[in-house]
């Protein structure tokens, strides 16, 4: 007997909040995107749970593109980092706001 | 008590304990820590839901190469000293927490009451599925949809990646001296 999806659905609503939460209050660059892979992480367990659920292999192939995705961000908006602590000597989001009109 | 209940707890817990703890520390460096292990708790539900191939990807490409990754950019630019003000205080805080909260509660919400009224969380779908459940989904499945249904989105991801390879050069290239 197999848990039920619910159970995998919720912790995945939890995790995504937690990351929205983080989003939200840390100022840190760095801390921002760690939120944002654990946003990417909680749908994925959303996809593989379903894929489960429905008997299809589809969920885990999709998980395996918005990893391929996942790192790719990863790298450039590791890159865009380490360019603008070239510049600005910081990575507080809120004082890198050179675009604010 | 259902034992696979009991792994689920375990991991569930241990994962979303790390992810709170990435949120909290005040160091990037034990924050990075705790997400390896939020993903390594991932990787073992991955396993009770019977995604090998995923819980194995998971592991080698997020807790392996991404979060290096993080690792080498946090000793790289040695943020620790730099951090102290890394978060929001007072009444931000509390309303950010607030919306996260009810975020949360819909999220529940969708996934306990509304999913039984849709098609996917409906009895016929879980009929139909219970059909399918005697081919499991494993390595093999997943490789045959990859290079025949899905061949397309495949190639398009190896195109993203150089993307994104050409991109971080450009972005990291240093400009050429004007004196030299």
């Amino acid at each position: 007997m197999s848990l039920p999806l619910e159970y995998y659905l919720v912790l995945s609503a939890l995790l995504f909040t937690i990351g929205v939460i983080g989003v939200l209050i840390r100022r840190n660059a760095i801390i921002i995107f760690m939120c944002i892979e654990l946003m990417l992480n909680a749908a994925n367990l959303a996809f593989v749970a379903f894929s489960r659920h429905l008997g299809q292999a589809e969920g885990q192939l999709f998980v395996f593109f918005v990893m391929a995705v996942a790192a790719a961000e990863v790298a450039i908006g590791l890159a865009i980092i380490v360019s603008v602590f070239k510049h600005r000597e910081t990575i507080n989001v809120d004082e890198v706001n050179s675009l604010k009109g | 008590m259902n034992p696979e209940l009991i792994v689920f707890i375990i991991f569930g817990a241990v994962s979303i304990i790390g992810a709170i703890a990435v949120i909290s520390f005040r160091h990037p460096i034990y924050s990075a820590l705790s997400l390896i292990v939020t993903f390594f708790s991932q990787a073992g539900l991955f396993v009770l839901l019977g995604a090998h191939f995923v819980a194995a990807v998971q592991v080698i490409v997020y807790a392996g190469a991404i979060m290096v990754l993080f690792l080498f950019v946090i000793m790289l630019l040695n943020l620790g000293t730099l951090s102290a003000k890394g978060a929001l205080t007072g009444k931000l805080k509390g309303v950010a927490i607030i919306l996260g909260i009810l975020l949360a509660v819909e999220g529940v919400y969708i996934a306990v009451r509304a999913l039984n009224k849709t098609e996917v969380g409906s009895a016929e779908a879980a009929d139909a599925a219970a059909a399918l459940k005697d081919s499991p989904i494993d390595t093999y499945r997943i490789g045959e949809l990859l290079f025949s249904d899905y061949l397309l989105p495949f190639e398009v991801t190896s195109l993203i990646l150089l993307a994104a390879l050409i991109g971080v050069i450009v972005l990291v290239k240093r400009d050429k001296q004007p004196e030299n």
